[in-house]
């Protein structure tokens, strides 16, 4: 190996470079460069053009992709005539086709005939309609806090983006000015893109709340009660609404007001993601409960929305941020802060999905079409979790099998372990997250049969 | 009830809306709003361009089309033909293989994105110290977007000369000279927002070979290709030449004006990068970006730009759309001028056809443009800067008399 050290002409960072001969015979060339993270030199794969020239970005490293979208990937393309996607959270009908809901269907003709509506810019917290009939939908039309005029909300891009205006917000303002090292408290296991979310938004201490018993495939009350009570005051609390991603294991409504009274008494910020009101049970009301139930107790706190899951309308970004404040004077100022990240951001939101949802959620005949194309799906995934069961009982699959009908939602945490999710997609080409998480919606009445026997081979032939 | 917890201070309104929202209550019949950047039609009406209301009908009608999520970077095919109409169909970067593109939130999330991924990943790693220079004035946005993306040190670099009335080409130079190696530029490729006033070819080729020298990064932003001159390639002539120069290089791409499609937030960052290799690193890191911001980005718009741009009879459907756009503000700066020395109005007024696009810095001062919102109830920005699409044949002669008053009454 031959080192010649030497400034290349390019830019000062760049300063020594070497010659070597491969296990093939053939010469290479590998750069070494200095960096932050590894101040002696590295060695990497081919960056030099044909000018000679270094790229300014050959520093930059690959980075992996997001673990759900590689399984899909994968899925895509694998050619067994048999295999199953049991990955990614979208609902897929019996026939496993994507859904476009028919009310949906209905009011994107209605709004293209609309000769009315205009491409000008939103306001930027959004679609003034929307907006508050997306909080309408999570508080109750009858909510006190509404007459209250403490309710506000910023129309985001889905779920996403409403947790990312929330906690980009919380960074800023909450717990003194630019408090990075409040702690952010996420469920053990949440979904995946939490952490990332806070953390982008500048927060230095993300920590894992016990959630998940896997000995009992149950909820960790004890566990999470615990972490409450020591949690430093003031720190935040992302809860799931209902329909927990990606156990399904929700708290039962005393657990929910044991969890309130602690984070009342320890002063704990709640910040609920609600990607699945009237998807887990078919009913709004009833998955909006804990929500309301903390809202009853005067909690002041964040409810990130989405509407892919229970329009459909996961491409065109459907979210909304309800802020619920002490009285309207602090709301005022909370949103014209909103107002100057929002702007940062993306400036305005999207239009098409706000309107779609809006103009359904505002129209007594649309709302009841709308929710009864919303039973149609939990329904569906309320019959696939039953069949699931009975199958694997019939079966006689090792272990018990109640908690697949006992979760809720589109996600079933099965307890199969990474050997065992290793099988089912490389023996199986049946498709799950590593954590054994699958979405209900991948089964049909035509694959169910398949599944349930990969299953049970999975857990009879790996330990 | 136990005190709130945070102490948050009341934001001022962005002053754009401000200034609309104040147009919205005043209640003179002769009011006119030459604040926010929208295009009006002579009715000074919004205006949604005919191909885009066809192309929205057959979205609507396409059976095959559905709502699941877009990838994380976005439509393929609307980041592809995006990138295409910047660079030119047959631009040799294409071949190469060094050119890629993030859909993103209008040019907005364009801008964010880019300098989200800068500011962890370019002149170090979170090197938050990289200077950024933005233009003397500029969008009001650009300080935001790259403050809360990270960044320590914003600087000003010269660009309008206020005593002349255009390009301070000699300060921009020096300032290029001066700026630290490695420091990032924000240029308008195009109907420079808010002067209207832009470099000519050969001080582009100047600034391109100080910048070259000095080693500094071109972030474009273009917003209205297009509708500046009426002519895509010639819009897009500067991001052209850099790349010609072999610049890496970042392009924020808005569809707002030119697809008139403001409020579904059609943007497009392209990446142009030296090889196929960094293109694919580069790319894998702005995926995490956006995927803790917006996650995936928004269909409609991206599907109405993709469609037509990607069909030729709507894409000279679309280009007639765009054309009569810029004409009609073609058209405005002609009379405005005219109206304006035929009123014998102080000072020279060639400015407002020299600058180019939707905006027009007239070079009123503060003090004037106060008089023209309090007492003739036209709305500009305190700058000087006016909408050239807020003027119509029907408002044009109370707007130049307007200002004629303003001139001669408020010094």
């Amino acid at each position: 190996m031959t080192y010649v050290s030497t400034r290349l002409p390019i830019g000062g960072w760049i300063d020594a470079y070497v010659l070597y001969q491969t296990g093939e015979g053939e010469p290479g060339l590998c750069l070494s460069l200095p960096s932050q993270e590894a101040p002696f030199p590295r060695f990497l794969s081919g960056s030099i053009s044909l000018t000679g020239a270094m790229s300014l970005f050959s520093d930059v490293p690959q980075a992996p992709p997001v673990a759900v979208f590689k399984l899909t990937a994968d899925f895509r393309e694998d050619s067994h005539p048999q295999k199953v996607n049991l990955g990614v959270g979208a609902y897929r009908t019996d026939d496993c086709q994507p859904w476009v809901l028919p009310v949906v269907k209905k009011v994107e003709r209605l709004l293209v005939e609309d000769e009315s509506l205009n491409h000008e810019y939103l306001p930027i917290l959004g679609l003034p309609e929307f907006r508050s009939s997306a909080s309408k939908v999570a508080l109750g039309d009858d909510n006190p806090a509404f007459k209250e005029n403490r309710v506000g909300a910023v129309q985001a891009l889905g779920g996403t983006g409403a947790l990312r205006i929330g906690a980009d917000f919380l960074c800023r303002w909450y717990n003194g000015v630019n408090n990075a090292a409040t702690p952010v408290y996420v469920s053990a296991p949440t979904w995946e893109n939490h952490n990332g979310v806070f953390t982008d938004a500048g927060f230095k201490d993300i920590r894992p709340y016990h959630y998940w018993d896997a000995a009992k495939r149950g909820l960790d009350l004890t566990g999470l009660l615990d972490n409450l009570e020591k949690a430093p005051e003031h720190s935040i609390f992302i809860l799931h609404a209902c329909a927990h991603n990606p156990t399904g294991t929700d708290p039962t409504q005393e657990e929910w007001k044991t969890i309130a009274e602690v984070m009342k008494r320890r002063k704990l910020f709640p910040f609920f993601d609600s990607a699945y009101q009237g998807f887990a049970s078919g009913n709004l009301e009833k998955d909006a409960w804990a929500i309301r139930f903390f809202i009853s107790q005067g909690f002041e706190l964040f409810i990130a929305q989405s509407f892919s899951k229970n329009f459909g309308l996961y491409n065109e970004r459907v979210g909304n941020l309800t802020v619920v404040s002490k009285d309207n004077e602090n709301l005022t100022r909370v949103l014209s802060q909103m107002e100057k990240i929002v702007r940062t951001t993306w400036s305005n939101p999207p239009s098409q999905g706000a309107r779609i949802v809006s103009k359904t959620l505002n129209s007594p005949e649309l709302f009841a079409e709308w929710k009864d194309n919303v039973k149609t799906m939990a329904d569906r995934v309320l019959l696939m979790r039953d069949q699931l069961k009975s199958k694997l009982l019939a079966l006689g699959t090792p272990g018990t099998w109640d908690h697949i009908t006992q979760q809720i939602g589109m996600f079933s945490f099965t307890g199969l372990n990474p050997k065992q999710v290793e099988y089912l997609i490389k023996e199986k080409h049946v498709y799950l997250m590593a954590s054994g998480r699958i979405n209900m919606c991948g089964l049909t009445s035509k694959n169910i049969d398949y599944v349930s026997q990969a299953i049970h081979e999975a857990v009879t032939k790996v330990q």
